[in-house]
């Protein structure tokens, strides 16, 4: 056989590009098909529809529990800033928890399986795979905070008052970016450990961290803990954007700082992996 | 045809330098030493070696998937390079047992790896469609992957590999969950890619290699032991056989004859089974001659006794001193 000269391979209808596209296409059907995406949404959602009213019936829920018994204590009557504050005290932690839950397989089950290697012989760059587990857990997390919030502005306008939008429009914001904060340190610690059980014990460890650092006065708007009081007084308009001021700044380019560090991370350690 | 479509006609040319692999830093393991090959354009070409001669390796290393400890491996002068995404277009890889997303149709699979490859989606969902054809897969490509067999997720791992038309498909172990049909089927179909393809496949079990390489190279403990042709190894390495079978209750005279075909120089090996013995010699003109007067002082009685074609097996046991399936001590 006579071997003719080898010619570079022919142009693409998508001109070859780094495969981000069909990747992130994957992870959201693969999100839809395996019920991650219907099975995290449903307990937000939940979460939304329940703290509202969980905050307005409390003291009648006290009541029928015995409350009788309390004696003097005098519970005093729920406001919408009762609800919102349940609201953010409920995503911070169930949210968390699911974001970890989450994360924790992203790559190294997929490294396990041997499925990461069938994809990456493919002609894809390894930031495209993981830029497209990020952006679909993203995806995940975002809209099953967004239907949270919505569910429970509803509820807390039916129970409470209609409260301004913009307000929740920036707690979705400083949530999500609570959330992204513990997915992004478990995402990092399932890359550059390649075990799912060591990347939940480094959310989990992170979650108790930042928990104790963000009690610790003068230190809890440089953590992603300082989000969840703008979000709380944002939410219920007890509080201006201006009136924060750094206290919201601060907060916000630490959680942004402490993300991108994990995707640098992330993307140096699964760079030099061999597969 | 174009320019470029004559190019793709045709395999794609791989030269492997001095490739070695060392696990676990300087003292670990030495999974590859200084391999050496040369691999032709529009070959099928067979690695060959038992479990742990570093074929799995060496593979890893020619798709990327692993980084050498030492040397290089060069494709079409450069032009496919697994290291770089933008150049891996071209190669087809199928790895040893295939596990692919449960929740995905087979059709799906086998589309996204062609979008991979930057088909568009028209054209991935017809080369889908062909291949999962040609791999006998058309019926079940709307079952979800996760209710595949063994078998059934290999034809599906050689219908993606497919899915772009690679000029260098690279076959981890790919027939070893199939039965025999399916085995057939598919080496078949490899044989026919060399007019298209440069096929590397590895195995440890010598039909296939037989069956359809045109070159073999035999690994044993990271090292390269032999390449060449198929016919120029049987040629060169596989020595005159005879086949020998007793009658009934022949077991003493049968150990008789080993022992005493043992002792003489003209044998090489004598191997004695449930049957009856296989003689390996070096010189046949001798052999043909005093074989059968070594039965008779035996006092053996024969059922039959033929002369073989010496076959690959054979080879493999004369260089590598045990047989394929046999683990690396």
């Amino acid at each position: 056989m006579t071997a003719t000269a080898p010619a570079a391979p022919a142009p693409r209808a998508n001109g070859g590009g780094s495969g981000f596209g069909v990747l992130l296409r994957k992870e959201l059907l693969e999100s839809i098909r395996t019920f991650r995406l219907p099975i995290v949404a449903g307990l937000f959602l939940f979460t939304g529809l329940s703290s509202p009213v969980l905050a307005r019936y409390l003291p009648e829920i006290i009541e029928l529990a015995g409350g009788d018994q309390l004696g003097v204590l005098e519970i005093p009557t729920p406001t919408a800033l009762d609800a919102v504050d349940q609201l953010v005290k409920n995503l911070a932690q169930f949210g968390a928890l699911a974001a970890i839950l989450l994360a924790m397989p992203l790559v190294s089950g997929e490294k396990d399986r041997g499925t990461a290697a069938f994809i990456l012989t493919k002609p894809v760059t390894r930031r495209a795979f993981l830029w497209a587990k990020l952006a679909g857990l993203a995806v995940v997390l975002g809209a099953s905070t967004v239907i949270a919030v919505i569910a429970a502005w509803i509820y807390t306008a039916l129970l409470f008052e209609p409260l301004p939008v913009a307000g929740w429009l920036w707690l979705t914001f400083l949530v999500c970016l609570w959330l992204f904060a513990f997915a992004a340190l478990t995402f990092a610690g399932s890359v550059v450990t390649g075990s799912t059980a060591a990347a939940a014990g480094i959310g989990f460890v992170a979650l108790l961290g930042l928990g104790i650092v963000s009690a610790i006065p003068g230190l809890g708007k440089l953590t992603p803990g300082g989000l969840l009081g703008p979000a709380t007084e944002l939410a219920a308009n007890t509080v201006s954007v201006g009136q924060l001021g750094t206290n919201l700044f601060y907060p916000i380019a630490a959680t942004i700082v402490l993300i991108a560090a994990a995707v640098a991370v992330s993307a140096w350690s699964f760079g030099r992996q061999e597969l | 045809m174009t320019a470029a479509a004559d190019a793709r006609a045709v395999g794609a040319r791989v030269e492997i330098r001095d490739l070695t692999k060392r696990y676990g830093g300087g003292n670990g393991v030495l999974a590859l030493d200084g391999l050496e090959l040369d691999v032709p354009a529009g070959s099928v070409f067979g690695l060959l070696g038992p479990n742990g001669a570093g074929k799995t390796t060496t593979l890893r290393l020619l798709v990327g998937l692993a980084r050498p400890t030492r040397g290089s491996v060069v494709i079409d002068d450069g032009l496919i390079d697994p290291a770089r995404p933008d150049r891996r277009r071209g190669i087809g890889v199928l790895d040893q047992e295939p596990r692919y997303y449960g929740w995905m149709r087979g059709r799906e699979l086998v589309e996204m790896a062609g979008r991979l490859h930057g088909l568009s989606a028209t054209v991935a969902r017809q080369r889908a469609a062909e291949v999962l054809e040609r791999v006998g897969l058309a019926d079940a490509a709307k079952r979800r992957v996760g209710g595949y067999s063994g078998g059934m997720r290999q034809r599906l791992g050689i219908a993606q590999a497919l899915v772009d038309r690679p000029r260098l498909l690279v076959l981890d172990e790919p027939v070893s969950s199939l039965d025999p049909e399916g085995r057939r089927d598919v080496l078949a179909l490899i044989a026919e890619l060399r007019e298209t393809a440069t096929v590397i496949f590895s195995t440890h079990v010598l039909t296939d290699i037989e069956r359809i390489c045109d070159r073999v190279a035999i690994l044993d403990r990271g090292r390269l032991v032999t390449e060449a042709p198929l016919d120029e190894l049987l040629a060169r390495y596989a020595l005159p056989l005879y086949r020998l079978v007793p009658e009934p209750g022949e077991d003493a005279g049968l150990a008789r004859l080993a022992t005493a075909l043992r002792t003489v120089p003209w044998v090489d090996r004598v191997d004695v089974d449930g049957v009856g013995m296989t003689v390996g010699v070096t010189d046949e003109t001798t052999a043909s001659r005093e074989l059968l007067r070594a039965v008779v002082a035996a006092e053996l009685r024969l059922a039959s006794f033929e002369r073989v074609r010496p076959d690959l097996e054979d080879v493999f046991l004369r260089l590598v001193g045990r047989r394929a399936e046999e683990p690396a001590a």
